[in-house]
């Protein structure tokens, strides 16, 4: 089992949505956003693939691409194979929802919870979407790129010198 | 949640109040002997037994992932010692492992053997603490402060090697700051010499102690299923059956160069998770003394990568030569450009699967880190396994888990 046969499998079963590329020996995947569970659910299922360990759920803000600006990144593995695989979706800042992962993996409440925290990712269907680091009071979400670390009134520390 | 009893038996004289079955709320922190670290649980108990139980965290959040944004790569390794600062030094060097793939250093073998050490003491100092702790949270205070002498040795080696002890900073990219001394070596023996029978001693203490025993089994059990539906790694899966280490599935700093055992348990219960904590400082034990085995066959002098413009230069090549001295005030003042690209690297840490997701723009600070801690993850599956059991029950689940609070929130 490699990464051509994953490739292979997915593009039998969902054409030519998705995209592939390999960064640092790790296969990555974009899909639709709205294909999300779908996609996870097969490589769930799929008797010899068996992608049922959820390292990781996070998310990435980018700003300079317009209507899709959330990244929402899986780090899947299937323990069987010894294979790691990252799936990617993308969804607009002003309407981020993608399906909840939490009836495949439980362990993906937490996961949502903290990047719904962060970022502001809406997954629908999940059974608690509440704040889980930060106070719940809160009403915006700190990892986005729009809010700086520094005081942004501050003009004795130019970018150039100091970095972003 | 109220229950009436419609009558008491006629010969015993209750007061009214005490005829309504009521449940109890007992909150568990943030601040509690019980839970070891900042964190709260709110259990819903009727008697001893937990009927429900609600998890706040975020206590010490510290916006580690939004701070690391803008420091350049040198500057987050302080940030990972306080994830689980039980064994900084594993954080340090997966961080390290983790720029070195951005970047594509290769680091020589000796190095790779100097981490291998210095991570397995890691280890071991957070084994036992764990350990030390189910034995504290059942009564027996005793082995606690025998174990806290034995960290205390490894802490001397760490401070010898890097200067520091509890939040190490230990390494650079591509090696360590200095070479071991002749002091680190030393003390490195003696802890060899002097652990087995320490160790050998704790557990006399424990593990055919009846008191412990009838504690710890049976409590908190943790099935297999379950684990890995709750993404669980580290010794608390392991304690589950599932025999998954991400050193030997995914070998890093010549991890594959070693022979050891993957201690597993079959119950998930506390008491295995104890035997599998401690089964894995044994194992570690033998990888140190391999470890030293085989760099005796080394160049002892080597102790970094050669990357210039990414690892330090000698100081009397910066008095001395131009190329030095820039790198050095590029380097000091955190202007090394690390390469465009993303990278996922994982590492075996005292907890489990220590994950370092990583976004490069090509510029000084990464444009976006996020780190895989164990203890968030796996600290979901606590109100699954402690419900219905006893109160005391899930105090000893909750320190057989080792849940680090700097590691919870980051």
């Amino acid at each position: 089992m490699n990464y051509d046969n994953i490739k292979e499998l997915l593009t039998a079963k969902f054409g030519e949505q998705i995209q592939y590329d390999l960064q640092h020996d790790l296969l990555n995947i974009t899909l639709p956003a709205e294909m999300n569970l779908k996609v996870i659910q097969f490589l769930y299922d799929d008797e010899v693939l068996r992608f049922r360990f959820l390292t990781d759920i996070t998310a990435v803000h980018l700003p300079e691409r317009a209507g899709e600006e959330l990244n929402v990144v899986y780090h899947l593995h299937s323990l069987e194979n010894n294979i790691r695989l990252r799936l990617k979706v993308y969804v607009p800042i002003e309407k981020p929802d993608v399906f909840t992962l939490t009836s495949l993996y439980p362990g993906a409440n937490w996961m949502e919870r903290e990047t719904y925290d962060f970022f502001g990712v809406n997954f629908v269907g999940h059974p608690n979407l509440k704040r889980i680091l930060n106070a719940d009071e809160m009403d915006y979400f700190p990892l986005r790129k729009e809010y700086t670390l520094e005081d942004p009134q501050r003009t004795d520390k130019d970018d150039e010198m100091f970095g972003r | 949640m109220t229950e009436e009893i419609t009558q008491a038996p006629h010969h015993i004289q209750l007061s009214e109040e005490s005829l309504v079955k009521q449940t109890t709320t007992l909150n568990l922190g943030p601040t509690h002997p019980a839970t070891h670290g900042i964190f709260q649980n709110i259990l819903e108990i009727d008697g001893e037994r937990v009927l429900s139980s609600k998890q706040e965290l975020g206590y010490i959040h510290r916006a580690f992932e939004k701070i690391a944004e803008r420091r350049s790569y040198y500057q987050v390794t302080p940030l990972t010692d306080r994830l689980n600062y039980c064994s900084a030094p594993i954080n340090n060097i997966g961080w390290h492992l983790t720029v070195e793939k951005l970047i594509g250093i290769k680091t020589p073998k000796r190095v790779d053997y100097l981490r291998v050490i210095i991570m397995e003491l890691a280890r071991i100092a957070d084994h036992l603490v764990c350990n030390s702790v189910i034995g504290v949270d059942t009564g027996a205070l005793t082995g606690f402060t025998y174990v806290f002498q034995l960290r205390e040795k490894i802490y001397d080696i760490w401070e010898e090697v890097c200067g520091s002890r509890l939040t190490t900073n230990i390494g650079r990219f591509g090696g360590f700051e200095r070479n071991f001394s002749q002091t680190a070596w030393d003390r490195l023996d003696a802890l060899l010499k002097e652990f087995p029978k320490a160790i050998k001693e704790f557990e006399d203490l424990l593990v055919r102690n009846r008191i412990f025993m009838d504690r710890c089994q049976g409590a908190g059990p943790l099935t297999a299923e379950m684990a890995l539906n709750y993404s669980v790694t580290g010794p608390n899966l392991r304690a589950a059956g599932i025999d998954y280490d991400v050193r030997v599935a995914q070998p890093y700093s010549s991890y594959e160069d070693f022979t050891f055992n993957i201690p597993i348990g079959t119950t998930g219960d506390v008491y295995d998770r104890f035997m599998v904590r401690q089964g894995e400082i044994w194992e570690s034990l033998s990888i140190i003394q391999q470890a030293m085995d085989k760099l005796k066959d080394l160049d002892p002098s080597v102790y970094h990568a050669d990357i210039p413009g990414y690892y330090l230069p000698e100081k009397q090549e910066v008095y001395t030569k131009m190329e030095a001295l820039i790198y050095h005030f590029k380097i000091v003042m955190g202007e090394i450009d690390i390469p465009k690209g993303e990278v996922y690297h994982a590492i075996e840490g005292g907890n489990g699967e220590v994950g370092y997701y990583v976004i490069s723009d090509g510029g000084r600070s990464p444009y976006r880190v996020h780190f895989r801690r164990p203890c968030f993850i796996y600290y979901q599956v606590f109100p699954e396994i402690i419900k219905n059991g006893l109160l005391s029950d899930a105090v000893v689940t909750l320190s057989s888990l080792n849940v680090i609070a700097g590691e919870l929130d980051a």
